[in-house]
């Protein structure tokens, strides 16, 4: 290895590296939708999930909240409800 | 529904960041003024007015934790409170991105108006992040702006487009359709300016470029290599470490929110041998 080209090794800024993992995780995930996202099929779980729960308890659209993370290996959906207070358990 | 207690009602004031031109830096702006703004302790909530092109997601770092979007809430499909995603690193600090799928049209000015209405309530600044263009996206961008701050680098056709979208603030916005309202009060940012290119002559120098448009200076940014980094990481150049293009953003907020600061007008200070072994591209 020269030495000129551990130098240009040690000053090539890590910031590229990180803008190409970042790319390639959201793109992969895009691409995959075909085009379309597919977390365009969010607002239809949220109603159906809204929908089932009241059949039990008494609920509002409001009281559903979805978060997600997307990771290069798997993805993770975070679907919090809010119970009203003294609903059945 | 929680009532929260604030110690302030919120200031409201709607903010737009446009240009006309594109690729001149509003993105890298609408970031910067936003974070900058949440830093000095206001709550702040950045919205994507480029439908179609999200790309105010990835510049602030957040584009793995879309779920629903602007347009989700205008249609009805989504409430706001879900669409906003909290920044990690402030918590006063919201981004309501954009949709990657739909087009400009779904931008209705009713729409527009009710999500900014909403935020008002709960918000001191709403900084809107508009597209290039002088179309309807930029419209609906500036249409309920207070305030707008006009991204103009130092170069000929930017500078037009200025004077054009500068124009456009004066008659086509709420402001100037509304009988005894204040007009909205623009000023120029100018970004990727270049001292020493101004210095041997090659570009316009500030007073020129505010000799043509004849507005305020918010202030001057300079080009800068930390600005890619930035935008690498997905942190707003004012959340990252020490550069002159930070220092410059930050003085341009203080400004925004009436404090007098002296300004500055820098290069980005590079190492002489690395400038000289790899020239001025970057
Ligand atoms: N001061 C600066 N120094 C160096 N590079 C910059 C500076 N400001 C912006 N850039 C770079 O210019 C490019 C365009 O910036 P940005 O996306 O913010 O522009 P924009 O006006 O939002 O573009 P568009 O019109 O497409 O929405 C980006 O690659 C950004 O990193
Ligand atoms: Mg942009």
């Amino acid at each position: 290895m020269s030495l000129f080209s551990f130098a240009r090794k040690a000053r090539r800024p890590r910031s590229a590296q990180t803008a190409k993992d970042r790319l390639q995780i959201l793109l992969a995930h895009e691409r995959s939708g075909g085009g379309v996202e597919k977390t365009d099929y969010l607002p239809l779980l949220q109603r159906d999930i809204v929908a089932a729960i009241r059949k039990y308890v008494a609920i509002t659209e409001n009281d559903v909240e979805i978060r997600m993370e997307r990771g290069d290996q798997m993805s993770s959906l975070e679907i919090n409800i809010e119970m009203p207070r003294g609903a059945p358990r | 529904m929680t009532i929260e207690l604030k110690e302030k009602p919120p200031l409201g004031r709607v903010i737009v960041i446009t240009s006309g031109k594109g690729g001149v830096g509003k993105t890298t702006s609408a970031a910067a003024i936003s974070a900058g703004l949440a830093k000095q302790g206001f709550r702040t909530v950045v919205i994507d007015f480029d439908v179609g092109l999200r790309n105010l997601d990835m510049t602030m770092g957040c584009e793995r934790r879309v779920v629903f979007d602007f347009i989700n809430v205008i249609q009805g499909d989504a409430r706001l409170k879900q669409a906003m995603i909290r920044d990690k690193r402030l918590d006063n600090l919201f981004i309501l991105p954009t949709s990657q799928t739909r087009d400009k049209n779904a931008l209705t000015k009713e729409g527009v108006e009710k999500v900014l209405d909403d935020l008002k309530q709960e918000f001191d600044y709403i900084v809107c992040d508009s597209p290039a263009g002088i179309e309807h996206g930029a419209q609906m961008a500036m249409f309920f702006a207070d305030e707008a701050v006009v991204v103009t680098n130092p170069e000929v056709s930017s500078v037009r487009d200025s004077d054009r979208v500068l124009g456009l603030l004066s008659s086509q916005t709420k402001r100037a359709e509304t009988a005894d309202a204040e007009p909205v009060k623009a000023q120029v940012l100018l970004t990727r300016h270049d001292p020493a290119r101004v210095r041997s002559g090659e570009m316009m120098t500030v007073e020129d470029v505010l000799e043509i448009l004849a507005v305020p200076l918010l202030g001057v940014i300079p080009e800068s290599p930390a600005i890619l980094r930035a935008s690498n990481i997905g942190t707003p150049v004012v959340l990252d470490e020490p550069s002159v293009a930070r220092r410059a953003y930050e003085d341009a907020v203080r400004r925004l929110t009436g404090t007098e600061v002296e300004m500055r007008i820098e290069g980005e200070h590079r190492p002489k041998l690395f400038q000289r072994l790899f020239g001025r591209a970057s």
